[in-house]
């Protein structure tokens, strides 16, 4: 029954929002491809709508961050997107305990919208709390750490026709942070899988290869040397991959994915991997793409929570001067309305973000130009507007 | 006994540039005198018995065999006074029989040439990686390659010149792992002060005798805070002792976006086990391929050569297609090991005119040659060139 119900529920809403399964204008499969893990047709979201608008936590961070955050939220009001943003501040407190947390405030938001949209933070060296980042990620239990890599065509890079996603495991495997001296000169540290969190993630992987229509997931480890460990998160992998046969599953060392990856990237399509190699892989294959200025990423957590943030650093130096770059955070964004199911907008902002970018005519220093980055959204903003 | 104290003085001032210009000559007057002095470092002598070398040489599994044994076939066509003592591992077997004869062959005869012996993940968690296992024993701390961009190769970058040594024998590869409770594995990576200053100090032993300027250590240290921060700064330390080497520190994450993007900034790679890997295979890729690049693994008593990224190619194996340059490479590191300069050079030379003149390349780099046809052309060329050939 309340399958059902959900079913006629995302019915309803796609219809609201001028979409629909059958006819036409049907989402097509290109563009879902770019999803992340959107219209399951099992759980349904709470959305809080109002007057058909929707409500993001927005974290404008640190550094370039609240020019970009400005940046994004000029273009999606000329787009015209039905999304109202709350702005939160993460700066963390000490809670009762002597425990670090993050604001009540940014919380309760977080955990009433469901969606969020986050700038870079910067990480303090000696402010005895630990990384903003990690918070977040332990507060709402971020098991997952979406990154599609496709490349842009105006923004050259040596390799051409990349189009993958690197999905990883974000909570254990090699930064669990677990580290003593067993004596003087000797340190160790521990490396923690799980078969609960391997499960977690590769079904997920399975979801998300499924919804939006990829071919195939990869599995990267590196079993014959930690055979234990990687062992486990293969085996999860594999049972994930019996109970979704329509995907095709391979399973590949590390060492051979990075080799073929610089050789011939269009080898790849989704790969699943514990954190560490996962944290390499997917800087590596922002690398290919152009670098972590251009990259958007997603985190997926526990209870339906989304955070989408821009992956690059706070950017001090050029912080204040308007010469940051917003794509990166700006593809985050359009990546979120996809989660939300709002594709319609999301095509119109990414169309209009890579066509500034292909003409060449207005870009920001990063990028090979010489604009600011008010001119670059202005831009942008144009473009939409156009393409209503 | 003038004479004698005099070069005992002089030895003293040379073999503390053991490196460098000057190290031949310390090989030349300090030999003698040292060996006597050092009595507690026992360095094995080595195994060569009527002027031919004794090398252990290990098949492994896929395309080992059939390179190494091409390997034999150049060897004994270009009259190369080494001989191969063969020993099988066998991969399928649980036991330790097999790899522990291979490794009391390597003691005996100090160098090795070797395939990649294959893990086989439907075996038990206790039967251990044999690569792994034979580098350990033997305490093979440095591993290191060098990738270089070839003329006759097409690739998307261009000049690169990338020495890499990475730790070998722990980090994450040392096999320590358990279950703790069911379904929560624990791996050790252990990293220790000792390995990491041997490792450091290798790297920059060997940037200075090569004449390089710059010293990059790949760490995580932002995350692995004690782990990789020992590492780091065992590198410190090291490098406060040579001056003239820059030295710098990169994350591993932004190093492998910089060697995509451009890989010409990096010079010589220092790195523990895991990083290595990765970046290894990184740069081998950015060179042309698994098929291009060899790969050396020294400790202090042993060598054992192999190619860099250590693939065991079971697709292409028996095929004939895969690419023998990295064996073959090898095999002249091999040499240069021996101090057969001579041979290693004719042999480097031909296979280097092969790939880069003669553009013969197998399928890997986009060629239609066969395996058996890129031999052929380097022993016609080693015999063109006007040495003491067998019969062809």
């Amino acid at each position: 029954i309340s399958g059902i119900k959900s079913h006629l529920q995302i019915v309803n809403l796609l219809r609201k929002l001028g979409l629909s399964i059958n006819g036409k204008d049907k989402i097509k499969a290109q563009e879902v491809s770019r999803v992340v893990g959107a219209l399951k047709t099992e759980t349904s979201r709470p959305v809080t709508s109002v007057r058909g608008m929707q409500t993001v936590t927005l974290i404008p961070g640190d550094g370039i961050g609240p020019e970009i955050s400005t940046a994004v939220m000029k273009i999606f009001e000329a787009a015209k997107a039905p999304i109202q943003w709350e702005e939160r501040n993460v700066t963390a407190i000490q809670g009762p305990g002597g425990k670090w947390m993050i604001p009540p405030d940014a919380k309760e938001s977080m955990d009433k919208n469901k969606i969020g949209l986050k700038g870079p933070l910067k990480t303090p060296i000696a402010a005895g709390h630990p990384s903003m980042n990690l918070l977040l990620r332990k507060t709402f239990d971020l098991y997952a750490n979406v990154r599609p890599c496709v490349s842009i065509e105006g923004y050259q890079t040596p390799y051409t026709d990349v189009n993958l996603v690197t999905i990883r495991e974000n909570t254990e495997g090699e930064y669990s942070g677990i580290e003593h001296v067993i004596v003087d000169g000797v340190v160790q540290s521990i490396k923690l899988i799980t078969e609960q969190a391997s499960q977690r993630i590769a079904e997920y992987a399975f979801e998300y290869a499924r919804n939006n229509k990829r071919a195939s997931v990869t599995a990267v480890h590196k079993a014959n040397i930690m055979r234990m460990s990687d062992g486990l998160f293969l085996r999860k992998c594999r049972e994930a991959a019996e109970k979704h046969k329509d995907v095709k599953f391979t399973e590949m060392y590390l060492d051979t994915v990075c080799l073929n990856m610089v050789q011939d990237p269009t080898q790849f399509d989704v790969l699943v991997m514990p954190n560490l190699y996962g944290d390499i892989l997917s800087d590596l294959c922002a690398g290919l793409i152009g670098g972590l200025g251009v990259t958007p990423s997603g985190n997926i957590g526990a209870n339906g929570v989304a955070i989408f943030e821009s992956v690059h650093g706070t950017a001090p130096d050029i912080a204040g001067k308007d010469m940051a770059n917003p794509t990166a955070l700006l593809l985050s964004a359009v990546m979120m309305l996809r989660h939300m199911g709002l594709h319609d907008y999301a095509k119109k902002i990414e169309t209009a973000c890579f066509d500034t970018i292909r003409e060449k005519k207005v870009l920001t220093k990063d990028l090979g130009g010489n604009s600011k980055c008010s001119e670059f959204t202005g831009a942008i903003c144009r473009r939409v507007q156009e393409l209503e | 006994m003038a004479a004698h104290s005099a070069v005992f003085s002089v030895s003293k001032i040379l073999t503390s540039f053991r490196g460098g210009h000057l190290g031949n000559t310390a090989k030349v007057f300090g030999t003698t005198v040292t060996s006597q002095r050092n009595k507690a470092v026992l360095t094995p002598p080595p195994a060569k018995y009527g002027g031919r070398h004794t090398v252990t040489l290990i098949p492994g599994d896929g395309i080992g065999p059939e390179l190494l044994g091409h390997v034999r076939e150049v060897f004994r066509f270009s009259c190369v006074p080494v001989d191969f003592e063969v020993v099988n591992v066998n991969s399928a077997l649980e036991t330790e029989v097999d790899i522990n004869n291979a490794i009391t062959a390597i003691r005996r005869n100090g160098v090795a040439l070797k395939g990649n012996i294959e893990t086989k993940h439907t075996m038990p968690p206790s039967v251990k990686s044999r690569n792994n296992v034979l580098r350990t024993s033997l305490d093979l701390y440095a591993n290191v390659m060098h990738c270089q961009s070839l003329p006759g190769v097409q690739t998307r970058h261009k000049n690169i010149d990338i020495m890499i040594i990475r730790e070998n024998t722990e980090g994450e590869y040392s096999s320590l792992e358990h279950e703790s409770v069911s379904g929560v594995v624990e791996s050790l990576k252990i990293i220790t002060r000792n390995n990491s200053l041997r490792i450091a100090d290798y790297a920059f032993r060997l940037a200075r005798e090569k004449g390089r300027r710059r010293v990059t250590a790949v760490h995580k240290a932002n995350i692995m805070k004690l782990g990789d921060g020992l590492f780091l700064q065992c590198c410190r330390e090291v490098a406060s002792g040579y001056p003239d080497i820059t030295f710098d520190s990169m994350i591993v994450d932004n190093t492998t976006m910089q060697l995509v993007s451009k890989p010409q900034q990096f010079d010589v790679m220092v790195m523990p086990n895991l990083y290595g890997n990765v970046v290894s295979n990184v740069c081998a890729g950015l060179v042309g391929g698994p098929g291009l690049v060899p790969g050396a693994n020294y400790g202090r008593d042993y060598a054992v050569f192999e190619t860099a990224t250590r693939n065991t190619g079971k697709s292409i194996a028996d095929r004939n297609i895969a690419n023998p340059t990295a064996m073959l490479l090898a095999s002249c590191m091999m040499l240069d090991h021996l101090k057969l300069f001579d041979y290693a050079s004719s042999i480097r030379n031909a296979v280097l005119t092969t790939m880069n003149e003669t553009r013969l390349h197998t399928a890997d780099i986009g060629g239609q040659g066969t395996t058996s046809e890129v031999v052929q052309s380097v022993m016609r060329i080693i015999q063109s060139k006007g040495q003491l050939t067998a019969e062809l």
